[in-house]
């Protein structure tokens, strides 16, 4: 390995850009442009950067690479400990991918306090990056948890009618879940004695301890994904964001939560794993078909592929608690997809919307007529939606799927019925957007897709393609990790003490009479 | 003797005199003249004590000491007690009241708070007490025409005569039936099997007491008032050095004399913190002074702050002091800013007033932003360490129940902190603020959130002081 950290560069080049956004003084108009190019130059170079990672993975290693080590904390024992394995690495990628394509559709959406929101998304691409890298807990937490506050304004200052109701639901909501995930850290820390992630990984948590780490974990992560029931935040955040907030919203926000799930809650609790893995696919299997068919019911483009998200998010959690090869690299597969798919949908969205300023699908009818290539763009995201073969999004659907078969064909059964009304409210929404006679008078002068536009789509129609015609290039980078992690959890699980609920209910009883004791 | 190692105190007290009869011959309006001298001899008496050496020296018949956990806390007060009378200089004299007792009343109150963390005695815990006391309540009333700073003033006075009482009374009790006043001695007539029960009644008495100076529920009423009827920089005064102080005397108190009664107290922090966390929380959200809220904000910060005590171990110490550090700096922080809401010549106090701040003073609203981000203890701000460190000591300590209730409550107290961001950032601007600020509060501001922002970068430096003073208190 090079001596040069790169991982820490990706992650704090935004930063940099973001200091000398800062310093920017001058006309209004001219601090403007000045901002929106630093930004743009600052995200592209750490794309750019972050190709590195592409090209220099090992791909037939499920060690974590590019490893980064800095004392911190040393009296707490904590590092500043980056690197990448597998599981990570691609959402790196996603996300210094889609930052810049935000910059670039917000150049003319975004016309008041230019300077704060391009310094707002570089923030965000520094903690989101540095998310994903993190090999400490602590580290993590810090990155994951300060997400909070460039959403939060991103959402609340450049957002729609009632961004404010959104901002605090968004911001609440997330931060109670994570809040107890603090607790449960600071318990794994005088567990484990440590919070480096690859000690954590190999440190056996006694089982009924588990359980209680298992919850913490999932108040933050379920949250975060977000599962039904507690996904109320998302349609509302996804509605009143601007474009390019909700693009990051759906796009990786949503992943770090998936991304919890398989970097703490499944390796390091795998007792618990399996005790709560019913809970997960039921919540998940509600997800699936309950958010798909209130997605059917949406009269706003943008609640609707909100809804969807929460659907396709539920493959995610059933296909990664499968526990198996093809279930797992589905789940990580389908994020990836839906990053880029669901991102490319809120961006469509976000081009009608830039010329009529309206979500609502009955303003819309017949565009195909006015703009021909906007309706072959819309529909190859919107076909990915569905999981059309030789789309990414096929591939994702169709590996968690074979791993649910494996494990609970009930399961398999119902998020099958998903994928069906999944087409269904799709479909309803192209044609409803799309096809039809171009009647209505201000849509007769709506201009096609810019340049910009298509330079915008170009990247992300690529990839969907990409994805659905050789998914080996990205599972290849996936494969060794997640076999690591079956193979550790299958050897964890042989010498396990089994959970039920005899020990639960002695531990919660336990736990009760030292409250009580305790008052 | 050493007596060098009182140097701060005797330095401040020589000089406070010199310049109350300097004040008083001088003709004209000698307040600036005495509020830099003021600050000149803060910020020396800061510097010899950052040169002391603590040992466990204990001077005047043991009654004063100077061990790590002093000078901690020392530094700590000398540095806000300096930055809170730099605040108030171009207040006082905007506001007509200008009087050079002014400066010096509020060197008198940084006098005792350095007794207070110095006291090894009944005696000499009540005398720093009663010194900062008196200064303050004069102080809180300062504005003598203003009917809500007299109320203020009277209000605090009579609130905080009650609980001088109950601490003398405590006190009375303790020497009773230890015998002596002396801490060393109390903890030398008492093991955990063997405490007496008036010796009990006693200590109860004057956690009482303290509770009161530091505003913990139950004893909280007196602190929304004054906080909202004192001149703005009393407040900002009051809530950060005397704090510091009066928990740090506290901490001393219970650790040190009472240490083998850990079990029993425990009981007693562990409630007021928590009614402390939850009530801070919930009462806050319908305020719209923003001086009322930040003393919810106090009330429930200390009871974070209670939590790490509540631990009863080196490490909740640890945690507290890393909290209250952190506190105070975002304290005054957050005072300066609010020593900027000015309109027309006229100070305004309500959350209505910063709308749509960051439109018409972006780096002021950035400042307050932050303040309030780290107060709601969202990473990677200097807030979130110190809820980290007192947590990490109550689950240590398997205070589980502790330690969720306190961080649901930050959950609580994070929307009223948020909401103040969301008058900034989201609403429309109202009438913008005068400018410019003067120096002394840019200065301010920029600093104090310069540190907040930065704290993750090199948190180790900090937190090593603060885990010295904390070892030093457990080894005294």
């Amino acid at each position: 390995m090079n001596g040069l950290p790169v991982l820490s560069l990706i992650a704090f080049l935004p930063i940099v850009g973001a200091a000398m956004i800062l310093i920017i003084r001058g006309e209004p108009a001219v601090v403007a442009r000045n901002a929106r190019n630093v930004a743009l130059w600052t995200s592209v170079v750490t794309f750019l950067l972050s190709l590195t990672l592409w090209f220099g993975f090992d791909r037939g290693s499920a060690d974590f690479q590019f490893v980064e080590r800095a004392q911190w904390l040393p009296a707490f024992g904590i590092e500043y400990h980056m690197g990448v394995d597998g599981i990570s690495v691609l959402f790196v990628l996603l996300s210094t991918l889609l930052t810049p394509i935000c910059i670039v559709a917000s150049w003319r959406s975004i016309q008041t306090s230019v300077k704060e929101y391009m310094i707002a998304f570089l923030v965000l691409e520094t903690l989101m990056v540095g998310t994903f890298c993190a090999l400490d807990f602590v580290v993590f937490y810090m990155f994951f948890e300060g997400v909070l506050i460039p959403m939060f304004l991103i959402i609340g200052v450049w957002g729609g009618a009632r961004r404010v109701y959104s901002a605090f639901k968004f911001f609440l909501y997330t931060l109670l879940g994570s809040v107890l995930m603090l607790l449960a850290l600071l318990a794994v820390y005088f567990e484990a004695g440590t919070t480096d992630i690859p000690a954590l990984l190999d440190y056996r948590f006694p089982a009924e301890m588990q359980v209680w780490l298992w919850l913490a974990f999932f108040a933050s992560f379920a949250v975060k994904v977000p599962m039904w029931p507690v996904h109320t935040w998302l349609p509302d955040a996804h509605v009143e964001a601007p474009t390019a907030g909700s693009v990051i919203l759906a796009g990786v926000l949503l992943k770090l939560g998936a991304y919890g799930f398989i970097r703490f809650s499944i390796p390091m609790l795998p007792e618990a794993t399996v005790f709560f893995t019913p809970l997960v696919f039921g919540l998940s299997a509600v997800a699936v078909v309950y958010t798909s068919l209130v997605a059917l019911a949406q009269d706003d483009m943008k609640k609707l592929i909100a809804y969807s998200s929460v659907a396709h998010m539920g493959f995610v959690t059933a296909g990664m608690f499968t526990l198996t090869q093809q279930g797992i690299e589905g789940s990580l597969f389908q994020m990836l997809s839906h990053g880029i798919v669901s991102a490319a949908l809120f961006l469509a969205v976000g081009v009608v919307y830039d010329r009529l300023h309206s979500r609502e699908i009955a303003r819309y009818g017949g565009l195909v007529h006015r703009m021909p290539n906007y309706a072959a763009v819309f529909m190859v995201f919107m076909l990915a939606s569905v999981g059309l073969p030789g789309t990414s999004g096929f591939v994702g659907e169709f590996l968690s799927l074979v791993g649910a078969y494996q494990v609970n064909t009930w399961l398999a059964v119902l998020m099958t019925t998903g994928i069906i009304l999944g087409a269904a409210y799709m479909l309803s929404l192209y044609a409803r957007v799309i096809f039809g006679k171009l009647t209505k008078p201000d849509l007769m002068h709506m201009p096609d897709l810019s340049l910009r536009e298509i330079a915008v789509f170009a990247p992300l129609v690529v990839l969907v393609f990409w994805m659905g015609f050789y998914p080996k290039a990205f599972l290849d980078v996936v494969a060794p990790s997640v076999e690591n992690l079956i193979r550790r959890h299958t050897a964890a699980m042989e010498q396990a003490t089994m959970l039920d609920w005899d020990v639960l209910w002695r531990t919660a009883s336990r736990s009760l009479g030292q409250l009580v004791a305790a008052l | 003797m050493n007596y060098t190692l009182a140097l701060p105190e005797l330095f401040l007290a020589a000089s406070g005199m010199a310049m109350l009869i300097y004040g008083a011959f001088r003709r004209g309006n000698p307040t600036r003249e005495v509020g830099w001298g003021v600050i000149a001899v803060l910020v020396v008496a800061l510097f010899i004590t950052g040169s002391q050496t603590p040992g466990n020296g204990a001077l005047f018949g043991g009654m004063f000491i100077v061990d790590g956990f002093a000078v901690f806390l020392k530094i700590l007060i000398l540095a806000a007690s300096a930055l809170a009378v730099l605040m108030s200089q171009s207040y006082i004299e905007r506001e007509q009241m200008a009087r050079y007792e002014f400066p010096l009343l509020l060197l008198f109150a940084t006098l005792g708070m350095l007794m207070m963390v110095s006291a090894n005695d009944l005696i000499s815990l009540y005398i720093g007490l009663e010194l900062q006391s008196l200064a303050l309540y004069v102080v809180a009333a300062f504005r003598r025409d203003s009917a809500r700073s007299t109320e203020a003033g009277l209000k605090y006075f009579v609130l905080g005569a009650l609980s001088s009482g109950m601490l003398l009374y405590g006190s009375s009790l303790i020497y009773g039936f230890a015998g002596t006043t002396q801490f060393a001695g109390i903890a030398a007539s008492l093991t955990a099997e063997s405490a007496s029960i008036g010796l009990l009644v006693g200590m109860v008495f004057l956690v009482a007491g303290l509770a009161f100076k530091i505003s913990a529920v139950p004893f909280h009423m007196w602190t929304p008032d004054v906080y909202e009827g004192a001149p703005t920089p009393v407040t900002a005064f009051l809530a950060a050095a005397p704090k510091l102080a009066a928990i740090g005397l506290f901490a001393r108190v219970l650790v040190g004399p009472f240490g083998d009664l850990v079990a029993e107290w425990r009981q007693i922090v562990l409630v007021i913190s928590i009614a402390s966390m939850v009530l801070g929380a919930y009462a806050a959200i319908n305020q719209t002074n923003i001086k009322r809220l930040m003393a919810y904000s106090s009330i429930g910060s200390v009871g974070y702050a209670l939590v790490g005590l509540a631990a009863g171990t080196e490490e909740g110490l640890r945690g507290m002091l890393v909290y209250m550090m952190i506190y105070i700096v975002i304290n005054i922080g957050t005072f300066a800013c609010i020593l900027c809401m000015r309109v027309k010549g006229r100070m305004v106090e309500g959350i209505e007033d910063l709308a749509g701040l960051s439109r018409t003073q972006p780096l002021l609203a950035a400042a307050l932003a932050v303040f309030m981000f780290s107060l709601a203890g969202i990473p990677p701000l200097a807030g979130f360490f110190g809820k980290l460190y007192v947590f990490l000591a109550a689950i240590n300590a398997q205070l589980y129940v502790l330690a969720v209730i306190g961080v649901l409550a930050s959950v609580v107290a994070a929307f009223y902190y948020v909401r103040i961001v969301k008058v900034m950032y989201f609403d429309e601007p109202g009438d913008a603020f005068d400018r410019p600020i003067g120096w002394e509060m840019a200065a301010i501001v920029g600093v104090t959130a310069l540190a907040a922002l930065l704290f993750f970068v090199l948190p180790e430096p900090f937190i090593g002081e603060a885990a010295a003073a904390a070892a030093a208190l457990f080894a005294g």
